[in-house]
Formats: C-alpha cells, structure tokens, sequence
C-alpha cells in the first residue's frame, strides 16, 4: 500500500471484457467493480458466465479484450462449488483448512497453526468435526469447511461458487446469516447463485448477467419482471412480499431441470 | 526355513531383493499422488512411452537412463498439458502417443538388438538384470523423491486436491505438476529392470488403492502405501526366486493378492470413518 490517496477505492474492477473458450465468448464487454464492503449476488441461467465471472476476476483466465486490474495487495480467496470436490480424498477437516497456509515448508503443522485453525473451525462452529473425514459432514458443514480454509487465507475478498446448492433450507439461511457477519467484518463476498428467492433477494448488490452484465443494483432493481426476462429467456412474474421481491415458483421448478453448471 | 534363507547366498539375490523393495516403496509413495489424481492410466501409459526411448538410446548407444529419460519426460509432459488443457480425449491421445512409443521401442530392439537390459528384462522386470549401477541410480531417486514430497508436501497436497484453489492460493500448479511428472519418469526408469515397464503401473496403483481402504488420513497414506509397496517388493522378489518366474510379476501378483485380502477385508469400501491425531 502506498499513500492513501493512491490506493484504489476497488478491490478487483473488470472493464468491458470479453472471454470466451475457443472462439465463443461466454462474457462479453462485462464491466464490473468490487469495492472493499460490497456483497454482490451474481445471478444468472446456467451457461450465462457466472463461473467464468469468478475465474475472470480470481485472475484463473484473462480477458481476449477489456482490462481486469486487481488492487496490487488484495487477497482473494475462492470457495469451490461443492460438485467439483473429490468428496473420497483421503483427508480430514483439519487438513482441508489447513491447505490454505501454503508457504511454510514443512509437512505439518506448527502450533501456532494447528491453533489458528481450530479458531477458525470454532467460528464456524464446526470446531467439533475437525477430526472427520470430509465425506462425513453434510453439505452445509462442507460448504463451512471452505469457507474455513478461505477465511485462514485472511481475504480481503472472497468468491464463492454457488455456495448454497447441496445446502437444505435452514442451513442455507444459517449460511447467508454467516455470510453477513463476515461481510460486517470487513470482507467483500461475491457469490453466484440461481436461487432467486433463497438468496438473491437477501443480497444488498446483485448482478443479473447473461453474457454481459444486464442490471446491477439492490433486489428491487433487479429481480422484477424486464430484467429476469432478459437474463433468462423467459417471461417471469414477480410479486412483493414483506418488502421483498418473490419470484413465482413456476419458474424455480423450470430452471431446476436444466442440468449441471458448465461455464 | 533353510530353503527359504538359500538364495541369501547369492550376492545377485540380495542385489536384487533390496532393489525390488526399495522400488516397491518409491513407487508406493509415488503411487498415491498418481492415484489420487485419476492418473493411473497415465502411469501406465507413461511407462510404455519410455521403452520407446529405452530402445532408441540402446541403439544409438547412448546411456539407457538419460536417453529414456529425456524420452520419458518429454511424454510426461507432454500427456500431463494435454490431461489439464481438457480440449482432446485426454485418454485418447495418451493411448495413442504411448503405444506408438512402446510399438517403435519393440520395432527397434527386434530389429537392431539391445545392448543395455535384455528386451525380456526390460518388459517383465528380471532377478539377474540388477547392475550396480542400477542401484545407485535407484537410491539416487528414491532419496530425490522422497526430498521432493518432504518439501513440496503441502504444494503436492493441494494441487492434487483442488488444482484451481492451489492456484489462486499461492501454489505454482504447473511447476508441481511438472516436478511430479519428472519424479514418475524418474521412477519408473530406475524400477525398469526389475519390475518392467508393462507392469510398473501395478506398483503404482496397487499399494496406493490397498492404503486408501485403510486409511482416511493423507500423511497415513503415505507412508504406508510406501510400505505396502516395499512389503510387495520384498515378497514378490522372494517368490520370483523359489517359482523362478520374472520379478515383475510376482510383485504384481503379490499385490494384487494383497488387493484382494483388503477388498474381501472391507468390502472394498474407502475408509470415511475418522481416525485421531491431527496428522
């Protein structure tokens, strides 16, 4: 960090980018900023780029065109969507979140660590599993482990890949509740998801993308019946309840069948 | 009891009997990353593509250990970017630069001949093949092995876990990568006389699959994959002797026993059941 005036207000900001693989773009002119408090719900169909969002701004893949420039001491750290994990590994919670302090030599752990980690697991309130083999926790208590091992990473920043899919109802609510107190701690979250009623709406930022970024703003500017139609594809209606926007049913059964996640 | 003390006697038994346990062990450690990163067909394949470059050296008349060598790596390398780029059958394209390797180094030996280990010895491992210089060579991968996975053992862990977190964590993914590739190269070249390149990736496999359904821990597995596969070395070799058939396949064999005593053990489950201690 150098002086103040010229540290960046942003964490990560993305301006008109394009990436695609082979020559298909998956985003196209995307522009996007991450400030330091942010909490932003990306939602989309599948297939409208949101994990090529992620890689985009974690600096996995670049731009063919546009910019993304990362403030030059932001630590960014990533929670895997649950499907992608090999769940028969052979390790333990502990050894899980213990991955994220890569720059120690040593095999194992020194004290000091093996104690930051059980600080960490406690928070969670996991602090109890750490002993378990990942396979043995439900996908609620998985999706704490990562962000555990994320957390020990000391982000200023962190990206998370559909963390509520494989999570039952009231874990996810436990979820977003946790989400919130990290965010009031002074991390950034930027999560995409498909639940519009689960999540979304609870959001304070959210970004509708299909290809390109097609609103940004609070849940009201968002989930109502022009911008969902454009993002996906399909006529939806809307309706408010207790101030917040609900997005009829039909169309959560629709979007369930439409398969696995792939861009 | 005497007759099985009797091929202690001869100095090319014990040579070779602390070659094939030292082998079984190298490639038990090894083993478990192969495994764990769904890469055993590249084991496999990898140590075909090498008799390639085995036949080629012996016929230039270059050293066997660094004209393969080069071969193996440049395979390694080369299946390993194609396995990640995700854009070819990966599958495909190892089964068909691996087999042309092996097809060309059987092409050559038969041929023009072989003036390093015999063709036999090369493809089934054998008891009598072990020079003194194989030995070192041996001892001097297995102590670079055994260095690399000691300093490089939490950038191995996760890069084999979850390659793309590794990434963005701070982990060179690629340069782990290609540090593991070398060391299998290395690997299955100094294990060649004894165990063979058609049935090293047995060794690779076996020890680690079997230690797997016993442990959950990945320090436990370890170390005793590296001890199931220097146990398997140990025996096999043993049992090469008294049924006097090549070393390779009775390690093998051995294991492959051992496979089924743990299946028929567990039921062939993989262990999620936790253990205690912290590693």
């Amino acid at each position: 960090m150098t002086r103040a005036g010229l540290t960046p207000k942003y964490l990560v900001r993305v301006d008109d980018a394009t990436f695609g693989y082979d020559a298909n773009p998956v985003l196209e002119n995307v522009t996007l900023t991450v400030k330091p408090d942010d909490f932003i719900g990306v939602v989309g169909p599948s297939g409208s780029g949101k994990t090529s969002l992620l890689r985009l701004l974690l600096g996995t893949v670049a731009p063919q065109r546009g910019v993304v420039t990362r403030r030059p001491d932001v630590a960014v750290a990533y929670v895997p969507q649950l499907e992608t994990v090999n769940w028969n590994f052979p390790i333990t919670v502990s050894e899980c979140v213990l991955m994220a302090r890569t720059t120690r030599t040593l095999p194992w752990p020194t004290r000091h660590e093996k104690a930051e980690v059980a600080r960490v697991l406690d928070r969670l309130g996991i602090g109890a599993l750490a002993q378990r083999h990942i396979r043995e926790l439900s996908g609620g208590q998985q999706q704490r482990m990562f962000i555990a091992r994320a957390l020990l990473r000391n982000p200023q920043l962190l990206l998370m890949d559909e963390p509520t899919t494989g999570v039952d109802v009231t874990s996810r609510h436990d979820m977003l509740h946790l989400l919130g107190e990290i965010n009031a701690d002074g991390v950034a979250i930027l999560l995409t998801t498909h639940d519009l009623n689960g999540v979304a709406a609870h959001l304070p930022t959210l970004v509708a993308l299909h290809r390109t970024v097609i609103a940004v703003g609070p849940p009201a500017a968002v989930i109502n019946g022009p911008v969902l139609e454009r993002t996906f594809g399909a006529p939806m209606e809307v309706l408010e309840h207790l101030g917040m926007p609900v997005v009829l049913d039909h169309f959560s059964h629709h979007n369930t069948f439409r398969g696995r996640e792939t861009a | 009891m005497e007759a099985l003390l009797d091929p202690f006697q001869y100095a090319f038994f014990v040579k070779g009997l602390f070659v094939a346990t030292l082998a079984g062990g190298l490639c038990g450690l090894i083993g478990v990353y192969i495994t764990l990163r769904g890469m055993s067909y590249i084991g496999h394949g990898l140590s075909h593509a090498i008799f390639g470059g085995f036949a080629a050296s012996s016929i230039i008349g270059i050293n066997y250990f660094i004209g393969a060598g080069i071969w193996g790596l440049a395979s390694a390398l080369a299946i390993n970017k194609v396995t990640r780029s995700r854009r070819i059958g990966a599958d495909a394209v190892i089964g068909v630069i691996t087999t042309a390797s092996f097809a060309l180094g059987v092409a050559l030996l038969t041929h023009f001949g072989s003036t390093g280990p015999t063709f036999d010895a090369a493809l089934f491992g054998s008891i009598i093949g072990v020079s003194a210089g194989d030995i070192w060579a041996l001892v001097a991968v297995t102590v670079f092995t055994v260095a690399v996975v000691f300093i490089n053992y939490r950038a191995l862990l996760f890069a084999t876990f979850d390659p793309e977190v590794a990434d963005v964590s701070g982990v060179k993914v690629a340069r782990t990568d290609a540090l593991l590739m070398l060391v299998l190269s290395l690997a299955i070249l100094a294990t060649l006389t004894v165990i063979g390149v058609t049935l090293v990736a047995a060794t690779l496999v076996i020890p680690a699959v079997v230690s797997r359904m016993l442990t959950t821990r990945f320090s436990r597995m370890l170390w005793l994959s590296s001890l199931i596969g220097a146990v398997c070395g140990f025996v096999g070799m043993n049992l090469s002797y008294h049924l006097d058939v090549p070393s390779g396949t009775m390690i093998v064999l051995t294991g492959a026993a051992l496979f089924g005593v743990v299946v028929f053990l567990t039921g062939g489950r993989l262990r999620s059941r936790s253990t205690v201690g912290f590693v």
